[in-house]
């Protein structure tokens, strides 16, 4: 029995000695390389290396940096996955040389790869190259826009087919103003800066020189700011242009709350208490568009919306009486002043979307040629690719 | 639960039912919780926009930068001030003037990011292989490219909408009113989720109930 135990002991003592395995060191990364980043505002240093040949076991690869000289104090500037082969190093500073190089671990054993023989410098560029097709094309499109501006500046007809939503606009005042009621305008909630919130002044303008001219009140609540001074400034516009400055409220054009179900909240408050006859919703709108347009319903205003959300449209398709879709917004300011020069615009537009739609179509066909043959014809798909 | 939190849960219970109030009609209640949303909303709108921008956005920023980082913050400070011009009648149409920048500038960003984040991407996605060697993909694709370019003639604003036109664009139509659906579908999916989000307050934290 004891020769047994202190057998045991002895097995147990000697054991781990005999079948532990040396620790497993890793083998290093291979053609360490560094390079500013290209196409950015500076900062930023890509580091690229081979795997190495134990990928399969590494624990992680860390990135050193030393700043100014291959003997300054290594920094550790980030860590990655094994499988990875580049890492982008965005602690360092425009100007300043760098050199690197790469630690592969495996669990608490780790090999260093060979420095980086030349140093890396980050910049700022002033042209992101990746980004040329959107130069052609923006330089393209205002070609095609002068084009036209100069066609109308020389007299030439330009004609814009007939948009409901837009046509229906002179009906909602002018029913509005046999009810004795008034109307209502609501901007959205983007700022001025958005193209929608700037269409949607553009039919502002026109609705308030209408309701000038038939004496009718109009009251713009707003959600932003800006867009409150902008609305103040159409809409007294529209009324001097309509030659009754005399009828312009500032009162009626006011900010109501900067809280998206806040403003909602309050408009609803505006449509059950002033009950207006005619409600235009024109802008860029969020989850409180069906609140607004379901309350403008329940009032029995006759109501005209307008938005480029795609996931508002829905709402206001269903809830209001016409509805400006996307790009008929767009179309509202040249469409209403009936201005050559604005005309102008939209027949570049249009000229422009018929290109586009060739390019669909040629692009569709080259890709099915590629497709069935193997012919490399992707010329069309690798110019519209962005970086 | 506290004296304070139950006293807060009976506050936000009182103004959720007072607020669903207005499912009846308009009423006194609605209209002072309304009065309570929106005011409270600009004082907190305005304590927000105090430290989150023009605090460390204008005033630390005047304070910590130097140089050109420093100065060129005179310029949104100036535009700033010319619309509290607005005060001042006789000069209050200067504010014009920082209105036509945010409007310039918007605009600007408007189209460079519209071609580089809508077009260009856009356009590369719809240039599909209209046969793939599979039925079903083929067709998925077919439907894709048909319905990309009938919405573009839908919005051709230059010819009337008559004959072959007049059909392409009424297959985008089309087209547009199936994609809305789909959208109107999963929206409402998303608002039903809020009001359970409410109901659950009102049964659970409020009544425990559930």
């Amino acid at each position: 029995m004891f020769l047994t135990l202190a057998l045991g002991l002895l097995i147990s003592q000697t054991t781990p000695d005999t079948l532990t395995p040396p620790p497993l060191i890793p083998l290093p990364v291979t053609h360490v390389r560094a390079y500013d980043k290209p196409n950015d505002d500076g900062g930023a240093i890509v580091v690229e290396w081979e795997l190495s040949p134990m990928d399969s076991l590494i624990t992680k690869y860390e990135i050193f940096r030393l700043e100014g000289s291959p003997d300054a104090e290594p920094v550790s500037a980030g860590f990655v996955l094994r499988g990875t082969t580049k890492f982008e190093d965005v602690g360092v500073q425009n100007g300043k040389p760098y050199y690197y190089f790469v630690r592969s671990w495996l669990n608490s054993e780790y090999m260093d790869s060979e420095i980086t023989s030349e140093p890396a410098i980050a910049s700022a560029q002033w042209f992101h190259r990746g980004r040329l097709n959107a130069l052609i094309i923006l330089v393209f499109f205002v070609g095609v826009l002068l084009y036209f501006l100069q066609r109308a500046k020389s007299g030439g007809e330009l004609y814009i087919r007939r948009i409901a939503g837009l046509e229906a606009i002179d009906d909602a005042v002018g029913r509005s103003t046999e009810l004795g009621r008034p109307i209502l305008f609501v901007l959205g909630l983007e700022p001025i800066s958005n193209i929608a919130t700037l269409a949607g002044l553009a039919i502002l303008k026109r609705v308030a020189y209408k309701a000038a001219q038939y004496g009718t009140k109009l009251i713009v609540p707003c959600f932003d700011p800006v867009v409150y001074v902008a609305a103040q400034e159409v809409t007294k516009e529209g009324y001097t242009e309509a030659g009754r400055p005399d009828l312009y409220n500032e009162g009626d054009v006011f900010f109501l709350s900067y809280d998206q179900f806040g403003y909602a909240a309050g408009v609803d408050g505006i449509m059950v208490r002033e009950r207006p006859g005619a409600v235009f919703l024109q802008g860029y709108f969020y989850a409180e568009s069906l609140i607004l347009a379901e309350t403008g319903n329940s009032i029995g205003a006759i109501q005209i919306s307008g938005t480029t959300a795609v996931t508002q449209l829905p709402f206001f398709i269903a809830a209001t009486d016409y509805t400006l879709i996307g790009e008929e917004m767009y179309a509202a300011s040249a469409y209403l002043s009936k201005d050559p020069l604005s005309l102008a615009t939209i027949k570049g537009e249009d000229l422009v979307k018929l290109i586009f739609i060739l390019l669909f179509l040629l692009g569709s066909i080259l890709e099915t040629i590629s497709l069935l043959t193997g012919a490399d014809l992707h010329f069309l798909t690798r110019f519209f690719t962005t970086y | 639960m506290s004296g304070m939190d139950l006293l807060f849960t009976w506050i936000a219970a009182g103004l959720t039912l007072a607020i669903f109030s207005f499912l009846y009609r308009d009423n006194p209640f609605y209209k002072f919780a309304e009065h309570i949303y929106v005011g409270s909303a600009a004082a907190y709108w305005f304590i927000y926009l105090w430290f989150f921008d023009v605090k460390p956005k204008l005033i630390d920023a005047w304070i910590s930068n130097t140089g050109f980082e420093r100065y060129i913050l005179i310029v949104p400070a100036f535009l700033s001030f010319l619309m509290l011009l607005r005060f001042i009648p006789k000069v209050a149409w200067l504010s014009r003037w920082a209105i036509a920048f945010t409007v310039g500038m918007g605009a600007g960003l408007g189209i460079t990011g519209a071609i580089q984040g809508y077009i260009v991407p856009q356009v590369k996605a719809g240039m599909l292989p209209l046969w793939t060697g599979q039925w079903g993909n083929s067709l998925n694709y077919i439907i894709l490219v048909v319905s990309t370019v009938t919405t573009l003639v839908y919005f051709f604003f230059s010819k009337e909408h008559k004959g072959g036109l007049g059909f392409l664009a009424k297959v985008g139509i089309m087209f547009i009113m199936i994609a809305f659906g789909a959208s109107f579908g999963s929206t409402i999916m998303a608002r039903i989720s809020l009001l359970i989000g409410r109901l659950y307050f009102l049964f659970h934290d409020w009544l425990h109930l559930v």
